[in-house]
């Protein structure tokens, strides 16, 4: 029997939607400052991705505080139950319209692989952004009138992790788009991401 | 928000978001540009009228005499002078690898005109005193001060051609001496305006457009601007003056720079203000040089010497009237609206000292700024480099300091008898520097800072013109990472490939989805 109900809450669509727009935007005008392309002008890319930098960094601030206030954090501990099921789900499951083997719960909304990925953006691709894009900021910034450095020999390594950081996003947004596709019916994880409503089993235990 | 803890978290956050938000806050510029623009034009309104004073009434025979008439009532000021860069053309500075030198127009050469050696007659006419004509000029005696070419206001003062310093004959000393005053733009002008044989020969930068000129050509001297004069920057105190150049100057001390009435922070964006820890104000905004008349920036000296069917020296001209050869100089290129190349500078220099032996595979540098990036006391500067080829002795592997300049032929002088032979044997000779007999020519290349000529905010640099991939105005500045400039090669076809591969995983997968799913006719 399937049950309808909340699986995102209402911050958690706003935060995910306003993450998606504003990384989306910092990857145009990041690549435009790497010069892969000219769009907005190199100074107007610099303004606007400092600022969306900033904005993004309050949202993932406050977002931090709601995952641990609401104990949500939880579901990103990795778990290698059904690992290999979820894989092989992937792999050859899928192809037979197999069922998916992760039950979905609201306890438990992620996958393995996809707690093993989100944790891995949550404490290493993002905090390899935000650091880098800070020093990146702020390695030199005014002072009393007159300017300070953190005494960085330079940009390169703090650049050169900045666009690694930046190349593994664009590579999770390819992925992560295409596997939106990959719930009950082709719709139904993107109509949960943006109604938070999604149909979910309900075979008797606590959802 | 139900539970009281997250909502105590959240004021938690909201608490850090202020913390970061005021972490990015704009600063305050530390000076304020309507204050300076009120400060400036400012007229300076002399205490004294020098036309009343009785020390400087009646006729002056000699130039010297002005100077006695000055110092009767300045009693102290040609002590100062006697001290000073103007009168010695040599400053005491420590330069690494040579220990502490006495350096300066006196005993330096260039890639113009050369050096002074053999030819102060010429060369000396813009030495602030009178009848520096050989090396046994002393030094020490004060009257042969030129207080006038400085201060005189009257604009009857010009100083001779071939005359070692003196004015010319008919100058009527009594109009200048009571005409005397701040030095005036076209005082200062006059020798450096016209160094290297014509107007804006050397600098590029400095030349006599700037006596009436616009803001366009020059914010601070432009008449529709701050109508500022020379001596408003290069302030002086006790006849010593901020400012010099790295032509002839070699330490880092009595600089002049725009951070003194600009303040360390000028601009309102943050961004731009952090680019003066690496980037001098004059990087950007003096996106040119040469705004109104050419100046020169290759010398061939190999050239010379052809004379035309009568024998006689030549003068060709371009139609903008600048000498593109001359019989006694050689051929010259000269241009207008220059983009300067960039440099990493300290404020330390080195320079070719006669004698030193050169490296003749590649161009000889007659002076070298130094600085790097890694230097926190470096900053790139924007620099006119002056390209020449001169002559230099192939048997003893040193430039040649030839004698260019006498009065009459059959002394020796190039530019009378064309016999660079003997004009380098007797030019070396004056300085003391042994001549093999083998002369031969070398290319060589001098590095001028450009500090003057600021343009209008508005046409400073902007950020395209360092940030791109290709050619941009820095892509000779390769010490150091510049983003929009540099990547990292590797990192970057990787990325790209990581990323592909991306694309095509999830395109096959999709493509299998589609044709398993057909296969099972249709449906999901």
């Amino acid at each position: 029997m399937m049950k309808k109900v909340i699986i995102y809450k209402g911050f958690e669509r706003f935060w995910h939607w306003a993450q998606a727009a504003l990384i989306l935007f910092l990857m145009l005008t990041g690549f435009e400052i790497h010069s892969s392309y000219s769009f907005f002008g190199f100074e107007n890319a610099v303004i606007f991705h400092n600022i969306a930098a900033v904005v993004l960094v309050a949202l993932v601030i406050v977002a931090i505080f709601w995952h641990f206030a609401t104990g949500e954090w939880k579901q990103y501990l990795p778990t290698f139950k059904n690992f290999r099921a979820q894989v092989n789900f992937y792999l050859f499951g899928i192809f037979r319209n197999a069922p998916h083997p992760h039950k979905k719960r609201l306890l438990s909304k992620l996958n393995p692989l996809q707690r093993l990925v989100y944790l891995g953006l949550k404490i290493l691709v993002i905090p390899v952004m935000v650091i880098s894009g800070l020093l990146y900021m702020y390695y030199r910034y005014p002072f009393r009138g007159g300017l300070k450095t953190i005494g960085l020999d330079g940009l390169e390594v703090v650049a050169v992790l900045h666009t690694v950081g930046a190349i593994m996003l664009v590579a999770f947004l390819v992925v992560h788009l295409y596997l939106i596709t990959t719930g009950h019916t082709p719709t139904s994880n993107l109509n949960a991401m943006i109604t938070g409503y999604e149909e979910i089993e309900d075979d008797g235990d606590e959802i | 928000m139900r539970n009281p803890v997250s909502v105590l978290l959240f004021i938690g956050a909201l608490l850090l978001l202020l913390i970061f938000g005021r972490m990015v806050t704009k600063p305050e510029p530390t000076y304020d540009l309507e204050l300076l623009k009120e400060r400036y034009p400012s007229q300076h309104v002399a205490s004294v009228d020098h036309s009343k004073l009785p020390a400087l009434q009646g006729k002056f025979d000699k130039p010297s005499d002005v100077t006695r008439a000055c110092v009767s009532c300045h009693t102290e000021r040609h002590k100062e002078l006697l001290e000073s860069t103007h009168w010695k053309w040599e400053r005491e500075a420590y330069i690494p690898g040579r220990g502490v030198t006495y350096a300066g127009k006196k005993n330096l050469i260039n890639n113009f005109c050369i050096g002074i050696g053999s030819n102060e007659q010429s060369c000396n006419r813009c030495h602030a005193g009178y009848g520096w004509e050989d090396n046994s000029f002393d030094f020490s005696k004060w009257e042969n001060i030129d207080c006038l070419v400085c201060h005189d206001n009257s604009a009857v003062y010009v100083k001779g051609i071939g005359m070692a310093g003196y004015p010319e004959p008919d100058v009527d000393l009594s109009i200048a001496a009571q005409g005397v005053g701040l030095p005036t733009t076209w005082n200062c002008g006059s020798c450096h305006f016209f160094s290297g044989g014509g107007n804006n020969v050397k600098h590029g930068d400095l030349e006599v457009a700037l006596v009436q000129t616009t803001r366009d050509v020059d914010v601070h001297m432009g008449q529709d601007a701050g109508q500022m004069q020379c001596v408003d920057c290069h302030e002086a105190e006790n006849h010593k003056m901020l400012g010099k150049m790295y032509s002839v100057s070699s330490s880092n001390e009595g600089r002049m720079n725009c951070e003194k009435c600009h303040g360390p922070v000028p601009h309102e964006t943050s961004i731009l203000n952090e680019h003066s820890v690496k980037v001098a104000c004059q990087t950007c905004h003096i996106p040119e040089f040469a705004k109104v008349n050419a100046t020169k920036m290759h010398w061939d000296w190999s050239t010379a010497g052809k004379l035309d069917e009568n024998g006689e020296p030549m003068e060709i001209v371009d139609e903008n009237g600048n000498d593109t050869y001359l019989s006694i100089k050689g051929s010259f290129v000269w241009k207008k609206h220059v983009q300067p190349e960039y440099q990493w500078f300290n404020g330390t220099a080195d320079h070719y000292f006669l004698g030193d032996k050169v490296d003749t595979t590649q161009v000889i540098p007659i002076n070298t700024l130094f600085g790097e990036y890694s230097d926190p006391a470096s900053k790139i500067i924007p620099v006119k480099v002056h390209r020449a080829r001169q002559i230099y002795d192939c048997s003893n592997n040193t430039i040649i300091q030839p004698r260019l300049y006498a009065v009459s032929k059959g002394e020796g002088a190039y530019w009378k008898d064309f016999d660079w032979d003997i004009a380098a044997r007797l030019g070396m000779e004056a300085i003391g520097e042994p001549y093999s007999g083998n002369f031969c020519w070398v290319d060589t290349k001098m590095n001028w800072p450009v500090n003057h000529m600021v343009s209008p905010a508005d046409k400073a640099l902007s950020c395209e013109d360092c940030h791109t991939r290709e050619d941009g105005r820095l892509a000779a500045l390769t010490d150091f990472y510049m983003p929009g400039r540099d990547r990292n090669k590797t990192i970057d076809v990787l990325g790209l490939i990581i990323i592909l591969a991306s694309l095509a995983g999830v395109l096959t997968h999709a493509l299998i989805r589609i044709a398993a799913s057909s296969r099972r006719g249709g449906g999901k």
